[in-house]
């Protein structure tokens, strides 16, 4: 009884405004480490998103109770429209089938070849033929940039960079709403990331994804998120895009702007607009 | 107390200890019940059980274990007839070699020698396996694709290792008591045919089903020890190689362990 009056002020339906992600007084700790307390987040539809965070904020925690595979300890965190405190075994597969998720490392099966890694999640969810799977599984990674005979090697015989997009191939199998990615460009050459960056504009523009990312890439925040939450302390500290958050006078947000690497990719990125307004 | 900051460092260190294994316990225990269920939901939907690794893993851990199983019961066979011989003779009772070899191989040592064999190939094969796909994030990725760990990696080792240990037993017991005839023949002038007419007499279908009764009970334990640390491995890749480890001596502990339970139980009622 008293759930259902913790679900009376929320509207039930679900409009295309509603926001993707909805984060309420989050809070989390291991033992008595507090990771965050009182996190407050919403992700729209369509957009790229970007949570940044220096190691042990706590950007990967959050990313793992988006996609519950940890739960916060107290807070309630929504995903496209689905409560996901008390989730019903069925519910959580029913989402999961909405969503892709890349990891940092791949997190491919070492068991199988490419292609059968991008046509596991058909396998196990859709009632396709091995035929149309095998196709499936080939346009996707077509789509990721990867060459057809990548397919049939396994993924220790792939570079970091290959094994990310065949990652993300598998990701994007279900054809998902959402994705989310945990450093995409994490230990990728500067081409490969910039191919990278690419990839998920299109994505959004293509398909209109929402896309929720943790990244460390100054170049990539700048080019591709439109928003991107500052993480430390266990709070976030602040939202906005980078334009509005490298004017900003937060301090922990200030730090990520003032290394010379930040002050760098903010030249490289902002010159160019600059140059366009003149 | 002469030396208080030693006897504090000693309690702490006790009290820590004793924190960490009733939370390990209690772990194992809710690893135990997730298995039961997941194999409880595999059992009412048959559509779920995964064909293909249970006879991968009846493969590896049963036709590929063979070799091994079946070498090392022979010698062990070979062993208890020579040890036995010496006292035997003395005594003028060669022909009782059958029984001991008869009762000591298919009630005890072919199915300890043979979960022992199998815990250390099998059982440290699912920890590393398991171990190096929390690491690499292959569980994780396996959960959010929707596919339950527990019912593609766990429930089919479990299944075909409780179907291959008693068979791998039974080899053990031919081969033991093979090896054991062979030794009395040579040392103790008891033929084959005698040993054969002997054997039949003193040992009863008992004493073989309850050597292959154990089996399975041994199977579950190697199965979950080495799946379960498999589990627990965090961090990095020297993990993988501590909870091999681990699950090798805990699992082997635990196989003996069981072994004396079952024995007092038996005896209890009198098998």
């Amino acid at each position: 009884m008293l759930r259902q009056t913790e679900h009376l002020p929320q509207p039930s339906k679900a409009s295309s405004n509603d926001p993707v992600i909805e984060m309420r007084n989050v809070s989390t700790s291991f033992g008595e480490h507090v990771v965050h307390s009182d996190i407050n987040l919403e992700i729209h539809r369509a957009e790229i998103f970007a949570i940044i965070g220096g190691s042990g904020s706590g950007k990967s925690t959050l990313l793992r109770e988006m996609i519950l595979l940890q739960r916060p300890n107290s807070g309630t965190i929504r995903i496209l429209g689905i409560e996901l405190k008390d989730i019903s075994e069925l519910d959580a597969l029913a989402l999961r089938k909405r969503w892709g998720v890349m990891f940092q490392h791949g997190g491919l099966f070492g068991a199988l070849t490419i292609k059968e890694n991008v046509g596991l999640p058909l396998h196990e969810h859709t009632a396709l033929s091995d035929a149309q799977i095998d196709d499936i599984a080939d346009a996707k990674l077509n789509m990721t940039g990867l060459k057809p005979e990548v397919a049939d090697q396994f993924p220790s015989e792939l570079s970091g960079g290959m094994m990310k997009r065949a990652s993300l191939a598998r990701a994007l199998a279900l054809e998902p709403e959402l994705l989310f990615l945990d450093e995409p460009t994490a230990g990728l050459d500067p081409v490969s990331a910039a191919g990278v960056d690419a990839l998920v504009m299109q994505l959004r523009d293509q398909f209109k994804l929402t896309i929720v990312m943790i990244t460390h890439d100054m170049d990539m925040l700048w080019q591709v998120a439109d928003r991107v939450a500052v993480l430390a302390d266990g709070k976030v500290q602040e939202v906005g895009s980078m334009q509005a958050l490298s004017q900003s006078e937060n301090p922990s947000v200030k730090s990520f702007f003032m290394g010379h690497r930040g002050q760098a990719a903010m030249q490289r990125n902002l010159t160019p607009l600059e140059n366009i307004k003149e | 107390m002469k030396n208080p900051t030693f006897t504090l460092d000693f309690v702490t260190r006790v009290g820590k200890n004793t924190v960490n294994m009733v939370n390990q316990l209690v772990d194992m225990l809710s690893f135990i019940g997730e298995v039961a269920i997941t194999l409880g939901k595999s059992v009412m939907q048959p559509k779920r059980i995964r064909w293909r690794p249970i006879l991968f893993n009846i493969r590896t851990a049963g036709f590929d274990a063979l070799p091994i199983v079946g070498l090392l019961s022979f010698l062990l066979g070979v062993v208890v007839a020579y040890q036995g011989a010496g006292q035997l003779r003395q005594y003028g009772a060669n022909i009782f070699v059958a029984d001991l070899i008869g009762l000591s191989m298919l009630r005890e040592f072919a199915p300890l020698i043979t979960a022992i064999i199998v815990a250390g190939r099998s059982g440290s094969a699912y920890a590393a396996q398991i171990g190096t796909m929390a690491v690499t994030e292959e569980i994780d990725a396996m959960r959010t694709l929707g596919i339950s760990p527990q019912e593609m990696l766990v429930v089919p080792k479990l299944v075909a290792l409780i179907i291959v240990l008693p068979l791998l037993t039974v080899f053990a017991d031919v081969l033991g008591i093979f090896g054991g005839m062979l030794m009395a023949s040579t040392q103790l002038d008891v033929g084959f045919i005698e040993f054969l007419d002997r054997f039949v007499k003193a040992v009863g279908p008992t004493s073989f089903l309850v050597g292959v009764g154990k089996a399975p009970v041994f199977a579950a334990i190697i199965a979950i020890v080495g799946c379960y640390q498999g589990f627990m491995t965090k961090g990095g890749a020297d993990s993988v190689g501590r909870q091999t480890t681990r699950s090798v001596v805990q699992s082997i502990f635990l196989v003996i362990v069981a072994d004396a339970l079952f024995s007092i139980a038996f005896s209890l009622l009198d098998l």
